[in-house]
């Protein structure tokens, strides 16, 4: 009755992982060239019918911030689905991550302090060509993806130094706090200091313009542009640096997991006191988990502010925290694809999904209702139909597969199966 | 490893040092020295509530105590957190098994070698070559601890879908991976038959001697203690009241009256 799936993380298992990662890869690449040739040549060629159909259900702008998801999704995973630790409050590393953009490729910086006043710092970096706007401090898009991403991992340790020694609930709860703090510390952090002479984040008004992304050495290319701003035949492009983010996101979650600090992980859900006595540091190994998940964070706040050409405080909010942890129960906690999937299906539904099938009800039946604003009714109806017929998720990891649908050897043998034979 | 504790004469694996703890007013262990030669094997015993446990949960560092000290090798490590004392040579197996359910045998056993590997983050995300190569030697010691505990057959199963002698078997490997000086075994032949049982008695043996551990059961079958235990010690209310070899304890009188009641005519009856 043993069970014949080769388990990850064995020989077998390895194996059959790094088939089933390959085939996943093969077809992410595919979808991606598809995609990127899709909006890039074939698009702006196309009838007019197809034109209008692709920009009413699944705009470039929609699938460039669906790929953004997916790479705070496989984040929070690494919290959430690798280490266990329920985080309700991982917007707060979204929002560093955009604010370390703000500061640092915008002329935003000049503003923060009298004394920065006509400040011009240019690191390889794309400050806008108009007068006025050249000032401030301009590193270079790539240079600030490491800088955004290890200023979050800092911060994910500054923050879950004094959270992690909380349990489940508790944890939640002030991993909640923390999720709404930081948005908040930014909401208001237009004058702060003494004399509130500092602006760190110009409050509700934002930051804005955040600077392009140079697509240096291949901006010589023909076709390719110098660098992607805001502009609609930039998007494309965006549509491949967002998806190298995720594949780099994924990448990582997939290597770290195989490793010593995956199984470390994986041990601290299963029991985090029998862990310990196997000499595995809790708060150090936790620590690793909250550090990871927050450089994700980081990379993705920073190209978030790319995409939106802007960092505005009212963004972060706590549904953004939830939208997340859905998406990572939806596709399969644990499993980077099912994580992926989940991601990329409820952005598209948040972005455009609810809204064009709305007007589509509306118009067929005469009604008027606004669809989008039931989108959490129909967040929390999905994720109660999930709990109630799939709870492992659409594409769980094998491992949790396996307690949720298998029943466990004990439990077989107390019921009087004799699977046992006789084993000397 | 210096001896900083005075009378290491024969090499002492383990020595607690007037161990008392107290819950709010409640005495758990009062007072308990207690000392565990290299490379013997030693038997807790006691009626239950006597205190067994929380002892040994003292000695894993789970609870501090409230005085008295514990010394790893000579080493103090009273104070210390589990997971260092572990690393230092302190493993253990559990009552109720707590294996990681859902990870493979193989698995658990390595989860075990983590704090004797190095690889960080940065070499696990680019594979270097000395990350591969510890991690497969790793893989090739946890095989090599599954056969010695008799379930090689099973490392690519989760620890779940085993049997629950082999969920047993596989706590003494995965408590043998930290590579221990001592092995503290709670309760271990709980739920098995007297095959089983006598089974186990010479499997104890065999850790020992080739792995070269210190052993210390706490166990409550007494066929089984006194046929493995070198020395027995006996705990009651939180005090010790007798320790010696299997004979001296079967024959004193205050071990008698723990467990069956002074002079028998309180309780359940006089013989047994």
């Amino acid at each position: 009755m043993a069970t014949t799936t080769a388990a990850p993380g064995t020989a077998a298992g390895a194996a059959k992982t790094a088939s089933t990662n390959r085939k996943w890869t093969i077809g992410l690449l595919i979808a991606v060239v598809v995609i990127f040739l899709l909006y890039w040549q074939i698009l702006p060629n196309a009838p007019a019918e197809m034109q209008t159909f692709f920009r009413r259900w699944l705009s470039v702008s929609a699938v460039n911030e669906a790929v953004l998801w997916v790479v705070f999704a496989l984040g929070l995973n690494i919290v959430v689905g690798y280490a266990g630790l329920l985080d309700l409050g991982y917007v707060a590393f979204w929002a560093i991550g955009g604010y370390v953009a703000g500061w640092i490729m915008s002329p935003f910086a000049s503003e923060m302090h009298s004394s920065m006043n006509g400040l011009r710092v240019s690191i390889l970096g794309h400050p806008p060509a108009i007068e006025g706007l050249d000032v401030g401090i301009h590193v270079n898009f790539w240079l600030v993806l490491p800088v955004a991403g290890l200023f979050c991992a800092l911060w994910g340790i500054i923050i879950g130094a004094p959270t992690l020694r909380l349990k489940s609930d508790y944890l939640a709860l002030v991993t909640l706090g923390f999720g709404e703090i930081i948005p908040q510390i930014f909401r208001n952090g237009e004058r702060i200091g003494p004399g509130g002479s500092i602006n760190l984040s110009n409050g509700d008004k934002g930051i804005s313009p955040v600077d392009t992304i140079p697509t240096w050495p291949f901006g010589y290319l023909p076709g390719v542009p110098d660098q992607l701003g805001l502009a609609a035949t930039d998007l494309p492009f965006k549509f491949l640096v967002f998806s190298l983010l995720a594949g780099f996101t994924l990448f990582v979650s997939i290597r770290i997991r195989e490793g010593r600090l995956g199984r470390a992980w994986l041990a601290i859900r299963e029991d985090e006191l029998a862990a310990s006595m196997m000499g595995v540091p809790l708060m150090r190994t936790k620590l690793a988990a909250y550090a990871v998940g927050a450089f994700a964070g980081g990379l993705g706040g920073v190209a978030f502010a790319t995409h939106v050409g802007g960092v505005f405080a009212s963004r972060f909010d706590f549904a953004i925290s939830i939208t997340l942890l859905a998406m990572v129960v939806l596709g399969g906690m644990g499993n980077v694809w099912g994580v992926t999937v989940g991601a990329l299906a409820l952005a598209w539904i948040n972005s455009t999904g609810l809204e064009q099938l709305g007007q589509q009800v509306n118009s067929s039946f005469g009604t008027d209702i606004d669809f989008p604003s039931y989108q959490f009714l129909l967040f929390g109806l999905i994720l109660i139909l999930m709990m109630l017929f799939r709870r492992e998720g659409l594409l769980p990891e094998t491992r949790t597969r396996q307690v949720l649908q298998e029943p466990e050897r004990g439990e077989l043998e107390s019921v009087g199966a004799d699977l046992e034979g006789d084993r000397a | 490893m210096t001896a900083t504790v005075p009378d290491t004469a024969v090499g002492e694996a383990l020595r607690a040092d007037r161990i008392t703890i107290k819950f709010g007013g409640l005495v758990a262990v009062d007072d308990v020295s207690f000392v565990i030669p290299d490379g013997a094997i030693v038997s807790l015993i006691g009626p239950n509530g006597a205190g067994k446990t929380t002892f040994f949960n003292v000695l894993t560092g789970l609870y501090a105590a409230t005085s008295g000290r514990v010394y790893l090798g000579g080493e103090e490590v009273s104070g210390l957190a589990p997971h260092t004392i572990a690393h230092k040579g302190l493993a253990r197996t559990f009552q109720n098994i707590r294996l990681f359910n859902l990870m493979t045998a193989e698995e658990n056993v390595m989860v075990a070698m983590h704090s004797h590997m190095t690889s960080g983050i940065v070499a696990t995300v680019l594979k270097t070559r000395s990350q591969r190569r510890e991690e497969e030697q790793a893989r090739e010691q946890a095989r090599e601890l599954l056969d010695f505990v008799g379930i090689g057959k099973t490392a690519e199963e989760y620890a779940r879908n085993l049997s629950y002698g082999d969920q047993r078997r596989l706590e003494v490997a995965r408590a043998l991976a930290l590579r221990p000086r001592v092995l503290l075994l709670d309760e271990p032949t709980a739920g098995m038959n007297p095959q089983e049982s006598a089974r186990f008695v010479d499997f104890v043996h065999r850790v020992r001697d080739e792995r070269k551990v210190s052993v210390l059961l706490i166990e409550h079958d007494m066929s089984v203690v006194m046929r493995v235990s070198e020395r027995i010690t006996v705990l009651d209310r939180g005090e010790k009241i007798a320790e010696g070899g299997p004979d001296e304890i079967r024959n004193d009188q205050r071990v008698v009256e723990a467990y069956l009641g002074k002079t028998g005519t309180e309780g359940y009856g006089s013989d047994s």
